[in-house]
Formats: C-alpha cells, sequence, structure tokens
C-alpha cells in the first residue's frame, strides 16, 4: 500500500505533486517590488486586498502609475459615516419599540424578540461596508475578525456584536497589542470564551488558552508554553465581569486572584505579582506584554497574514525568507501592523507569479466580488433602506450555505481555510458548495436578488458595453476572458461561447446585427430581450468556469 | 496514485465521457449490487463535536460518593442514573433511555476511557489527533479512513466512479470535508447536505493543468465539481429509491442525517463509510441547569443523540440492514473530573465511546474509571484504550482487513479489542476467549499507597505488553516496558524519584486486554 504521508512541521508543503516543489520554485524576496507594473499586477493587488476587482478601480489606480501610489490609495482609509438601521419591521409581529424605521438600534436595549434581527442589520450592514471599500480596510477588519473571531448569533447581544465589530475596526490598520487588550476585556468576547466567569475560587481556563494558543503564540513548532502557564494566564485574568444587559466591562477585585502567578521557562519563568484591590488590573497590561513579546507571536501573527494575503502553504524556504524578516518589521515597529502589510505587498515576493492566481476564493471574495465586478445595483439606502436590507439579506443566506457566516465563523479558530492543513483554502469547495456557487450564479444570472421590495440585479448589456468592441463576438470574448481570468482560456472553451452569442450560427454578423440594434433602440423592449438572453447564457457558462473560482 | 500523475491524466484530454460509468446500473435489483461487494458492511461515524464529558455519560456508579464531591455543579443524582443488566457498577445518564434499551438487548458497547497518551486539550489539535490517528505529537496529514480507503482503491480518483465502484467511498452529511478522509493524494469523500435537492453544475472543457499553484487549485475545483455532478446523480437516484421505515424524532437535527445515510445505503449505495456530526459538546457552562442537573445543555445533546440513534436503529431493521450497518460515536476529548463554577466541565481527557449495531458485541470494556479521593481541578482521567485500538480492531473485524494492513493503515500496532460478535466478525480466532480473559486480574500493585518505591506483579499472556504511569492529567510519565514479554508473572518496580505525592495510575496492556489502577504517592 501506499506509505503515509507523514508531516513533521506544519508548515512544509504538502505531499509530492502539485506545489510540492513550489519551495524550491520560490525565489522573489520581501525587497520592494520592481518588476513590471500593468494591469495583470493592479489585479493581483486588488484581488488580494479588496473583495473582488472592479474594472473602473483598475483603471485608476493603473492611472496613478506606480505601486508606491497604488499602496497610498488603498492605505487611505475613509471614515465611517453611516451606522446599522431599523429596517426589517414588517408592520407586525416584528416591530422595536421605541426606534424609528430607517433610524439606528445600536442605543435600544436588548430585547429577545428583535435581537436576531438586529443581528442580521448588523451583519447586512456590515456586507454593505465591503460592497463599497475601495481600500484594504474591510479585508483587514475580517482578517482581525477570523484571528481573533467571536459568535455573534451564538451570543445573541446586537450591540455587544456591534461594538466588538468597532473595536476591530478601531485597530484594523493599528496597533496588534492593543487589539489583543481591547478584546480581552471585550464584553462579548468576556461571554463567549467565559471571561466571566473565571473566578478566583474556579478559574475558567478557556480564554487564557485561546488567548495563548490560536490568538497569539500559535502552535508552531517552537510554541512550547505549558498546561501551567495557560492555568496562570487564566488566574491572572480573573476578576474581569461584565453584565448581559448593561454590557460594560468592570474590575471586581472580589474574584480577583491575589497570588502570584508563576510562569514556565517558555516566558523566562516570569512571575506576575498577585495584586489586590482594583491594581488588580495591571496585571492585566503585564499579561499581555508578556505575551505578545514573545518571538514566537510575532512569528505566528505573520504566517497568518501571510496565509490569508498571499498562499496557504509556508514551506522552510518561505519561513526563513518572509516570515522571519516581516515578524521582525513587526517587533521593531512595536506590533503596529500598517509596516508589516506595505512590507509585504509591496515586495517582489507578492508578484512572484507563481504566487499569483493560487488561492481558492473565499465565500466573500466570491460573491462580494460577483456583484462588485459585474456592479450589481443594490436599491440605495436612504430612502429604499428595507428593499436593500433586504437584497444583502439574500446575499447573507448564499454566504452561509457556502459556510462563511461572518459573525459566526465555525468556531473560535476561525475558518478552517485559513489553519486547516493540508486542505486550506481548497476547504470552501466540497461538493456541497461548489454547487451551492454554481446555483447562486445561475441565479443572479437570471434573476438577481428577489425580495418583496424590488431585486437587486446586474445589468448584464450594460456590462458587455464596458468592452472596446461589443459588436464584434471575437474581440467581445477574448476581452471578458482576459478581465476575469488572466490566464490564457483554451480556444475550445471560446468557440463555445461564440456559439452561444450566435446561437450556434456561424456568420458572426448575427451577434453585431442584435448589438447594433439595441444601439440604436436602446428602449426597444424585444430587442433588448434578444441580447439579454443570449449574453445571461454566455455568463452563466463564465461565471461556472473552474477558473471563476480561483483568485 | 500520486496527485502529479492525475492530474497528467486529466490534463491528457480524454473526453469525460469516457469513464463514466453506465448509470443504468443502478436501476438492478438491490441485491444484485450487494451480490458483487466484498464487503457490504457500512461504518457510520458520529462524531461528537466540543468533547463529550464521559463521566455524565457512562457514569460510576461505584464511586458516587467521590463523582458527587468533585462534581458539585453538575452531579446527576445516583437514583436517576439509568441502570444496566450486565453490572451494577455503572450506569447511563438518564436521557440516554433508548442507548440503555439496546445495551440491554446487547446491541451496545461501551468501551471505557479511550483516548490517547499526552492528551492535547487543544480542541482543533485533538480533533486533528482523532481524525488523523496520530500520536499527541505527530502531524499526519491524512486521515485514518482516507488511508483505510486509499488502500482498498489506491486509483481514486483516477477513473472513478466505476463501474465497480459507482458511489462516493464515503459520504460526509453536511457541508465541509473533514481530515478523516483525506487520503495521500485527495480526499476520499463527498460531502452533501441534500441528496435530493441536487442540480447538474456546468461541465466546462478541460484543458491542461500547470503545475503550478494555479494549476493545483483549477484541479481540485474541476475534480470535486466532476464529483458533485457524477456523485450527485447516484445519490439522489439512491435516496429517491428508498423510504425511510421509521420515525425520526422532530427537532433533531442528528436524526436527520442518519434519516439521510438510511436511504442512501437502502437505496443500494456501496459506499463503505458515512460520518454525521452533532454539535455543542463543548460545556464549559450551562452543561446543567443549576436547579435541575437532570436538564440543561449535556441532557438535550444526550437525548438526541440517543433518540436520533434508536431511529436510525429501527429505520435499518425495517430496511432490513441491522446486520451491515453498525455505528460509532467519537469526540476530541471528555472533560475534567471536576466541574467549574460556571454550571460546566473544561476540556479534558478520555471518555467512553460508544459503539452501536446488531453486529456489535454488547457490552463494557475496560472498568470505570479511578476516581481519585480529592480531585485536584486539573485532574484528568487517562486512557484505558486507545482511539487507534478502537479503529484498528473495527477495520480488522468489520472490515476484514489483515493485521498487517491495519498496521500500515494506523502506521503502527495497536491492541485489539473485540468490538464485532462473533457471528458477524472477520476474525478466525473468536473474540469470546479474549472477553473471558477480561476478568483475570494481570496487574497487582504493592505498597500502595507508597513513598518512592511500587511494585508492579504483572501476567503476561506472551504478547505484545507494555506498562506505562500515567499523571493525574492523564499523560504518559512513564514507559516501564513495551514490546513482547515472555508469558507468565513478571516483576517490575517504579522509582517515583521526586516527583510530587499525588494520585497516579499505573497501566499494563497484553495483547487484547488491559487493566489500570490508581495508585497514590504519599508524603
Amino acid at each position: 500500500m501506499t506509505p503515509v504521508n507523514q508531516k513533521n512541521t506544519p508548515y512544509s508543503t504538502p505531499d509530492e505533486g502539485g506545489p510540492g516543489t513550489l519551495a524550491q520554485m520560490l525565489t522573489q524576496d520581501l525587497n520592494p517590488y520592481s518588476g513590471n507594473w500593468n494591469e495583470k499586477e493592479i489585479k493581483h493587488l486588488l484581488r488580494r486586498t479588496l473583495f473582488g476587482t472592479r474594472h473602473i478601480e483598475v483603471q485608476s489606480y493603473r492611472s496613478l502609475g506606480s505601486l508606491d501610489r497604488a499602496l497610498t490609495h488603498l492605505f487611505d482609509i475613509k471614515p465611517l459615516t453611516n451606522l446599522p438601521l431599523v429596517n426589517y419591521t414588517n408592520g407586525d409581529d416584528i416591530k422595536e419599540p421605541s426606534a424609528k424605521d430607517g433610524g439606528t438600534w445600536i442605543h435600544e436595549a436588548w430585547l429577545n424578540e428583535i435581537e436576531y434581527y438586529r443581528l442580521l442589520s448588523l451583519k447586512t450592514w456590515w456586507l454593505d461596508l465591503m460592497l463599497k471599500d475601495q481600500t484594504i480596510f474591510e479585508k483587514m477588519v475580517m482578517f482581525w475578525h477570523n484571528h481573533i473571531p467571536v459568535e455573534m448569533v451564538g451570543i445573541f447581544h446586537a450591540r455587544q456584536a456591534f461594538d466588538y465589530l468597532m473595536t476591530l475596526r478601531r485597530y484594523a490598520l493599528g496597533n496588534f497589542k492593543q487589539l489583543v487588550k481591547a478584546l480581552t476585556v471585550d464584553p462579548l468576547m468576556l461571554f463567549y470564551l467565559n471571561g466571566n466567569q473565571n473566578d478566583k475560587s474556579a478559574p475558567d481556563e478557556n480564554y487564557a488558552r485561546e488567548l495563548q494558543e490560536l490568538f497569539c503564540i500559535g502552535k508552531g513548532p517552537d510554541a512550547k508554553f505549558t498546561e501551567d502557564d495557560v492555568k496562570a494566564a487564566a488566574r491572572v485574568l480573573t476578576g474581569w465581569k461584565t453584565d448581559y444587559l448593561k454590557p460594560k466591562t468592570v474590575f471586581a477585585p472580589w474574584a480577583h486572584d491575589t497570588q502570584d502567578k508563576t510562569f514556565s521557562s517558555f516566558y523566562n519563568n516570569k512571575v506576575i505579582k498577585g495584586r489586590s484591590g482594583d491594581a488588580g488590573r495591571e496585571e492585566l497590561d503585564e499579561l499581555i506584554d508578556m505575551i505578545v513579546t514573545h518571538p514566537e507571536t510575532a512569528l505566528f501573527v505573520c504566517r497568518k497574514l501571510y496565509r490569508f494575503f498571499v498562499y496557504p502553504e509556508i514551506s522552510d524556504w518561505t519561513e526563513i525568507n518572509i516570515i522571519r524578516p516581516l515578524a521582525d518589521i513587526f517587533t521593531q515597529n512595536n506590533f503596529e501592523i500598517l509596516p508589516v502589510l506595505k512590507t509585504l505587498l509591496g515586495s517582489n515576493h507578492f508578484f512572484d507569479p507563481l504566487l499569483r492566481l493560487a488561492m481558492i476564493k473565499s465565500p466573500l471574495d466570491y460573491s462580494i466580488g460577483l456583484s462588485r465586478h459585474f456592479n450589481m445595483l443594490f436599491p440605495e439606502s436612504p430612502p429604499d433602506y428595507k428593499a436593500k436590507y433586504q437584497a444583502q439579506t439574500v446575499m447573507y443566506y448564499f454566504l452561509t450555505s457556502f459556510q462563511q457566516d461572518i459573525g459566526d465563523p465555525p468556531n473560535v479558530s476561525g475558518w478552517p481555510a485559513y489553519y486547516q492543513f493540508p486542505q486550506y483554502d481548497k476547504s470552501w469547495i466540497s461538493t456541497h458548495t461548489v454547487h451551492q456557487r454554481g446555483i447562486h450564479s445561475d441565479m443572479l444570472v437570471w434573476y438577481g436578488y428577489q425580495m418583496d421590495h424590488g431585486v437587486a440585479i446586474i445589468d448584464w448589456i450594460a456590462y458587455t458595453g464596458t468592452f472596446n468592441q461589443p459588436e464584434n463576438p471575437t474581440i467581445l470574448i477574448d476581452e471578458v476572458l482576459a478581465r476575469l481570468y488572466d490566464v490564457p482560456v483554451d480556444p475550445e472553451v471560446k468557440k463555445y461561447l461564440k456559439s452561444i452569442l450566435l446561437s450556434g450560427q456561424i456568420n458572426e454578423y448575427y451577434w453585431t446585427g442584435a448589438w447594433l440594434e439595441w444601439k440604436a433602440k436602446p428602449n426597444d423592449a424585444m430587442v433588448r430581450n434578444t441580447l439579454e438572453v443570449r449574453l445571461k447564457i454566455f455568463y452563466q457558462f463564465i461565471l461556472q468556469m473552474d477558473e471563476y473560482q480561483i483568485m | 496514485m500520486k496527485r502529479r500523475n492525475f492530474l497528467q491524466f486529466a490534463g491528457s484530454g480524454l473526453a469525460a465521457t469516457s469513464w463514466v460509468p453506465n448509470l443504468n446500473a443502478a436501476k438492478a435489483p438491490q441485491w444484485f449490487d450487494w451480490f458483487k461487494l466484498d464487503t457490504d458492511r457500512v461504518l457510520v461515524i458520529i462524531q461528537l463535536d466540543g468533547g463529550n464529558d464521559g463521566l455524565n455519560t457512562v457514569v460510576p456508579l461505584d464511586q458516587m460518593d467521590l463523582y458527587q464531591k468533585s462534581r458539585t455543579t453538575v452531579a446527576l443524582p445516583a437514583n436517576q442514573v439509568l441502570s444496566l443488566n450486565t453490572t451494577i457498577k455503572t450506569g447511563l445518564h438518564p436521557a440516554l433511555d433508548e442507548i440503555r434499551g439496546m445495551y440491554n438487548e446487547g446491541r451496545v458497547k461501551i468501551i471505557q476511557s479511550v483516548g490517547y497518551p499526552m492528551p492535547n486539550y487543544s480542541h482543533f489539535r485533538s480533533t486533528d489527533i482523532w481524525m488523523s490517528g496520530s500520536d499527541a505529537e505527530e502531524i499526519l496529514s491524512t486521515g485514518w479512513a482516507g488511508r483505510y480507503l486509499n488502500y482498498e482503491y489506491p486509483n481514486f480518483p483516477n477513473g472513478f466512479p466505476s463501474t465497480d465502484m459507482p458511489d462516493p467511498l464515503s459520504v460526509e452529511i453536511g457541508y465541509g470535508q473533514s481530515l478523516t478522509f483525506q487520503g495521500p493524494s485527495t480526499n476520499m469523500s463527498v460531502t452533501i447536505a441534500d441528496p435530493d435537492s441536487f442540480n447538474k453544475l456546468i461541465q466546462g472543457i478541460e484543458t491542461p493543468l500547470p503545475p503550478t499553484p494555479y494549476g493545483d487549485k483549477l484541479g481540485y475545483v474541476r475534480l470535486v465539481k466532476k464529483q458533485s455532478n457524477l456523485y450527485g446523480e447516484r445519490m439522489k437516484e439512491a435516496s429517491k429509491k428508498a423510504k425511510n421505515k421509521a420515525t425520526y424524532p422532530n427537532d433533531n437535527d442528528l436524526g436527520e442525517q442518519l434519516k439521510i445515510v438510511a436511504r442512501l445505503i437502502a437505496g443500494g449505495l456501496k459506499t463503505r463509510i458515512y460520518k454525521v456530526n452533532v454539535n455543542g459538546f463543548d460545556t464549559h457552562d450551562n452543561q446543567v441547569r443549576a436547579d435541575n442537573h437532570l436538564t440543561g445543555e449535556h441532557a438535550n445533546l444526550l437525548r438526541k443523540l440517543s433518540s436520533g440513534i434508536k431511529a436510525f436503529m429501527d429505520d435499518l431493521t425495517g430496511l432490513g440492514l441491522q446486520d451491515r450497518v453498525i455505528g460509532m460515536t467519537a469526540s476530541e476529548f471528555g472533560r475534567r473530573i471536576i466541574s467549574n463554577a460556571s454550571g460546566g466541565t473544561d476540556h479534558g481527557a478520555a471518555a467512553p465511546l460508544i459503539l452501536f449495531g446488531n453486529a456489535i458485541q454488547g457490552g463494557i470494556t475496560g472498568n470505570n474509571p479511578t476516581l481519585p479521593a480529592k480531585a485536584e481541578w486539573d485532574d484528568n482521567i487517562p486512557m484505558q484504550y486507545d482511539f487507534r485500538s478502537v479503529y484498528g480492531s473495527l477495520l480488522e473485524s468489520w472490515f476484514c482487513i489483515s493485521k498487517t494492513d491495519v498496521q500500515n493503515v494506523l502506521t503502527k500496532n495497536y491492541q485489539s479489542l473485540p468490538v464485532i460478535k462473533t457471528a458477524y466478525s472477520c476474525l478466525s480466532t473468536p473474540t469470546h476467549e479474549e472477553n473471558v480473559k477480561q476478568g483475570i486480574s494481570i496487574l497487582n500493585t504493592y505498597p500502595n499507597p507508597f513513598t518512592q518505591l511500587i511494585n508492579f506483579n504483572v501476567t503476561s499472556l506472551g504478547e505484545w505488553s507494555s506498562l506505562n504511569i500515567f499523571n493525574p492529567g492523564g499523560q504518559v510519565i512513564k514507559t516501564i516496558q513495551q514490546g513482547i514479554l515472555k508469558s507468565g508473572e513478571s516483576q517490575f518496580y517504579w522509582n517515583s524519584e521526586d516527583l510530587p505525592p499525588g494520585n497516579y495510575y499505573v497501566r499494563f496492556q497484553t495483547g487484547a486486554v488491559q487493566q489500570t489502577k490508581l495508585i497514590t504517592k504519599v508524603f
């Protein structure tokens, strides 16, 4: 029988075949990128840092002329201008006691019957921010959400969920130590990982363990913190309390363990001196300092960033040449994330041709990317905040069927695509989810997101009109495929696509004529329909191409 | 076949239709399908995500004082624990009424304290260990079932589905593939949420795949899509062909999943292994309701498990499949001996595992875990049986693969356990004899309690034997003997040196039998 494939380090490349030889092939380092700066490079940068690309964005980045200026633009974060709205009432059983339709619910008291709708409102609001963003910001928020997650519907408190999200947003491009500190005593987190029940009489080590294992130190080969370190950290964290109905974190000295806490040699036998009274809260700072400044933390966070933005598998070569230098930058900059990100995204390594189109799209990259790229028209809010909410709720439910429920990852580890060796991003694609993606794109092409208050839809003729010569089927097919895929597509596929546009005829003029007729009579329903039927079958096929799942 | 070869094949321009099986074959009568099988046996794995609390599932009735003392916030009252007809020492959680019934009929086996040396308390790492079948310190990128299926079908996925094996090798009900079924070159499972709602995807033209990460990912999407189409049709047909013959409980997601499994088996799929999931066993808090320990999250979960399995067994009986299907629970770990202040329990080590089915040799294997007189909050239950012993025994006596091949699949040799009734077992030697040996005391300790040195008197069957010391956390701290040990009595001693006073465990295994005892170091 085939010998068992055995691996000794978690960052080895996978089995022979596939990218197994990638380690030898990768040679590009972290020095500033010095290669071509054309559309393909811009698209690679945008695919990895936004959710999908839009042609007009690619053009505007192109007009900036250089990677440096592109990065400046990519990090030019815009302030938040709106809040999640009351957009779910139905005039019947779903109602807010005092908040008005179209206003925000975030100042309202917790209410069991309405809380789920508020959470949906929050999640669709979050989706809307992703749909609108033209900077790296929302992708970083998602990175941190995956890295230090909660389960929002699990805890069932919309305001706490909103506050958690705002904390992620505050530090998304900021300081990691501050982010960890803030989330450690975040009310939602205190409920999610039992910090609220962590008491000197019965320490609950749930958060203390994940703080080290999943958020900071990680599980690399040298992450050798001990069970006693978990216990000691749990004791440091005793006393941080919150209240479900009035969520505000307080430090309760009566619940705090005032003994000294001794850590293992992994932390240089550090002793955190037990403090009584209100001074007990200072132990938190000391603990976070100790953990975050441990060299494993910088390495672990940089590996996670790499897996998220570049490629899931980290070879020994990558560990030495990319991860370690990035970790040094992270440490030297006192755990500010920005210099690390800018170095990585501006490097020769990031633009290595082998690492482009090397990842499977996450459900967010897939579905938000689809809406953005084809310019799906959502009803605008205001005035149509209900219709917009409904359309985005449909989108949200599709995302859950693709196995990415934002705000509620499967567990405290985040999504398996970002940690589960050896499948990683392949785990997004199963016989179930690939099928769901197919149903989804078919539905979008033919019907859009339908709801009582209207429809969110893609105008396929308008999209086709953005190409140089839409009336020429040969050129149109080349341009559509080039814009979407960046790789040569088999002539057989092109032939098949042309047969769709020509309804099986040979003479290209049938298509050209139909297009020109529509140009002349854009409001003629029948002329429009003739074009649309062919374009829908055309794009239905294109969106079901395997290439569409790759980014 | 390695992935590289497969990719080259896939890229060679062979039209997909040349190896699509004749789907009309599915219309042949069911007996015809079965007749052709090497084995028509099915294993259903029920994954209990989160770490099931073993001590409140299988309750040590012989130690209720210590049990109540260490589990003040979750303990079940002794008079409510369900009794079993084979023993007065062990009982079941009151929510496991149906399981108790099946146990008393000899259709359920409980294996006590299943785990592994050096337990890991991380959900993810421990889940990986259980799914891959690795050691605690070893990283295996393949799953135990994936390696077994690769042993049976080494060429998969090249040329599959085939005429002889037109069905998925394994099916996961749900949404994502797990490590359990990861083979050396590809995942060996098909995931499906609902076979009845299947629509065919557009199959593109197969262009060659470059030997780059891009080619790897594109090839993967292509493969899964193809499987989705081909296997999706098969499963839809199978599911349509059969009707469930039992009523499944309402609001029971396990029952819903098992209902699909029953239909797929009855519809004629030759799939060997199915996996279903139940979430929510990570009961750090609200495991029980403070005012009534018989209720709460854990009771609800166990009720779901018990009534779901019962409906499935009734369904199998109605469908005439009762002798072909067995089931097994798996959970990444058990929970702590002492309960916490939140009415729950924290991550622990070994826990009981449940096997069910007409072919399962009923009864309890192993002893109740020995509870310490004064449990510390980090005390854990050490393993009596390695979880890989259970896998190996099922492979050997249910799927009939040779001991050597079992060893290859599991990468090491593990103790065989009597899990299948003799009438169903592939083993030539009846497990009956092994069973009889279970009653013999093969490990004696003296003095106990001890101060520094302790002696062990063991009785070997002349087979592979091991003698290990575990700390209260359930980790192996000393291996005293390992390997073939001459038949008869042998003496060993252990010098505990400067280890702190407290409770330890000693475990002796010889061939298929083993015994674990609590030893206490004083001063």
